[in-house]
């Protein structure tokens, strides 16, 4: 966060370190992110965080569910730095594999619903008013005015044993098995529906931010000169609210991840026996694990959070980036 | 106030058809799912001519269009939802009512003290920007708002409750008890930094206004000038963006908090019903929801009106 004159000789040295290149709005706005030294924090607690994720197969020195019942609730130790849980489950081992199911999942949930359907709908409508604009906004209407969690259990207890058995039925078709095996169905399918009521408002920032482009000059010239609607669209307005995007993309990414504790909590989330941080922190909010063994709560609830704190930061630096007059 | 009158009725007339979409869409992911609430009731070893007869009464086994035509014309008829599957002999508005209003009492606190915390917070945080103080607030707050509920709930109970003594662990005894402190702090703490950060960017914008120059040119005091001329101005858009939403975050942070702490309310009500394919209370919830979400976004956009009269209905700003 830097004070208004700071902000000046930033731009300043921008302009005299970058004379030539005619930047992107994208770029740009990482270029300046990357000079607050907050941003960059956030930035490093998640990078860590995702490579623990990616890595824990490697990385871990025990599996997930590799038990010891000589070992059951043992403090921290050389062996095992985290302690270990009732079944006597390395916690260390169990929070990496945790992490890498976040890891599954924010970026499932952001490719699938939080990256693509707000971003699409927003130029959508924003570009071309009229029925389109009025059916899209007339949808995130209706979507937005429901109570997305008990919508999110309700389309869990009614639909996932349908959508599993289609699962597996292609499976048989293609003779490869590793979608059910692995969770990936179970899932798939809430965490999919959770990105169906997420879209709403990003796309509504998004067509704001179309709306005020459109009779921008430089559109207006575009169109003079017989563009069409896709060459405008991408060529001249997607790069311009990419920056609006990957706000709204570092702010949902820890939403998702809170999501899913919720969702496990409640029993709908990530399924025994694969780690989340849901189930961890299910298991160590129990009264009695809580009073005797605080450890198992405030070791996997501190590394989500600090995941969910370094996203929620990104996103507000990136917003103090990216709006004029804020900086 | 033409204009104003035409843009309420095109709202509510838009309502039935919200509704509308809202009660088929339900209605229809619930019934197509496996399992109902008779097969669930009548448990693993039951009479198959019994339980046949028992669908047939409650008309389970037509097909789901079916279904749906003879729910809709009994609510739009007879303002009846059907009989709840779990209490027989009760009428559903009798069975959620109370529930209802447990859980709005609970959240009332919460609600006022998130906006009460979160638009001075945004505001001094703006006029402090450039000092340490601005991010900091910011990031206090945020930090809350990252640490999950099934944390927080817990670990205060274990502190206040257990080891402290000075709370009740759980429970709901009206309004005006200590029950109240735990859930008040659940449900506000996460959601005071949406706010914050919304009244922090407007207040950005109106500090840079002219008739604040003026005002201070005027030699009013820097704290005059604050609130009477910035807070005033900075707070409306903030009212728009996030009542309807903060609504919505109460409801569901309300199913966390009364499931942590063993509370009556709706949202505990509403997890259990799903459960049990409870099918007609469900319904019943998602259908209140959605209609209070409608009317309290008209609300607050006909208060706007009457708070800003620069303001035309329908276009804020």
């Amino acid at each position: 966060m830097t004070t208004a004159i700071g902000g000046e000789a930033e731009v300043y040295a921008e302009l005299e370190a970058e004379p030539r290149r005619a930047a992107s709005p994208t770029g740009r706005t990482l270029r300046r992110l990357l000079r607050k030294k907050l941003a960059v924090a956030c930035l490093v607690v998640i990078a860590i965080f995702y490579a623990a994720g990616i890595f824990a197969p490697l990385l871990a020195p025990h599996g997930y569910s590799e038990q010891n019942l000589d070992l059951s609730f043992s403090g921290p130790s050389v062996d095992h730095p985290f302690g270990t849980d009732r079944l006597g489950r390395d916690m260390l081992s169990r929070n990496m594999y945790a992490a890498r199911t976040t890891v599954v999942v924010t970026l499932a949930t952001v490719l699938a619903g939080g990256f693509v359907l707000p971003l699409g709908l927003g130029l959508l409508a924003g570009y071309r008013p009229g029925a389109i604009d009025w059916a899209i906004n007339r949808a995130g209407e209706v979507l937005s005015s429901l109570p997305a969690l008990p919508m999110l259990l309700l389309i869990n207890a009614s639909l996932r044993t349908r959508f599993v058995d289609l699962v597996s039925w292609f499976e048989d078709r293609i003779h490869y098995h590793g979608l059910t095996s692995s969770g990936f169905a179970d899932y798939f399918l809430i965490f999919s529906a959770l990105s169906l009521f997420g879209w709403v408002g990003g796309m509504r920032l998004i067509r704001t931010q179309v709306l005020t482009l459109r009779s921008a000059e430089y559109v207006l010239a575009a169109e003079a000169s017989g563009a069409g609607t896709w060459r405008i669209i991408s060529r001249h307005l997607l790069p311009n609210v990419m920056p609006l995007v990957l706000v709204g993309v570092s702010a949902s990414l820890g939403a998702v991840a809170g999501s899913e504790i919720a969702l496990t909590f409640l029993g709908v989330g990530i399924q025994p026996p694969h780690p989340s941080f849901g189930a961890l922190i299910t298991d160590g909010a129990s009264r009695t694990v809580l009073e005797n063994h605080p450890q198992l709560l405030l070791v996997p609830a501190s590394i989500v959070a600090s995941l969910i704190f370094a996203f929620n930061l990104l996103g507000d630096a990136l917003n103090d980036v990216i709006t004029p007059g804020a900086r | 106030m033409d204009g104003l009158a035409a843009y309420v009725v095109r709202r509510l007339l838009f309502l039935p058809v919200t509704l509308l979409i809202v009660s088929f869409a339900t209605f229809c992911i619930t019934r197509w799912g496996p399992g109902d609430p008779i097969s669930v009731y009548s448990g693993q070893y039951r009479d198959p001519e019994a339980f046949e007869r028992v669908r047939h009464q409650y008309g389970l086994d037509r097909s789901i269009p079916e279904q749906y035509g003879i729910w809709l014309k009994d609510v739009v008829l007879h303002g009846d939802f059907g009989p709840s599957f779990r209490f027989r002999d009760r009428d559903i508005p009798e069975i959620i009512g109370p529930k209802i209003w447990v859980s709005f009492r609970l959240s009332i606190y919460a609600f006022f003290l998130t906006f009460l915390i979160g638009i001075p917070i945004g505001v001094i945080a703006a006029v402090k920007q450039g000092s340490w103080l601005d991010p900091f607030l910011i990031s206090v707050f945020l930090f809350f708002q990252s640490v999950p509920a099934l944390v927080t709930v817990p670990i205060m109970v274990l502190i206040f409750a257990a080891k402290l003594h000075w709370l009740p662990p759980g429970g709901f005894d009206g309004m005006f008890s200590t029950s109240m402190v735990i859930p008040t702090l659940a449900l506000s703490l996460p959601g005071i930094a949406g706010i914050a950060r919304l009244a922090r960017a407007t207040t950005l914008g109106t500090l840079g206004a002219d008739f604040v120059r003026t005002a201070r040119a005027k030699g009013i005091a820097e704290f005059d000038v604050i609130t009477r001329h910035v807070v005033r101005n900075s707070v409306v858009p903030v009212m728009t963006t996030v009542v309807g939403l903060s609504l919505v975050g109460l409801i569901e942070g309300a199913l966390f908090t009364e499931t942590l702490l063993g509370i009556n309310g709706i949202g505990r009500f509403a997890f259990e019903s799903v459960n049990t394919r409870d099918y007609n209370v469900v319904l019943a919830i998602v259908l209140l929801g959605a209609t209070a979400f409608v009317f309290a976004n008209l609300l607050v956009d006909l208060a706007l009106v009457v708070v800003d009269p620069r303001i035309r209905a329908g276009r804020p700003q």
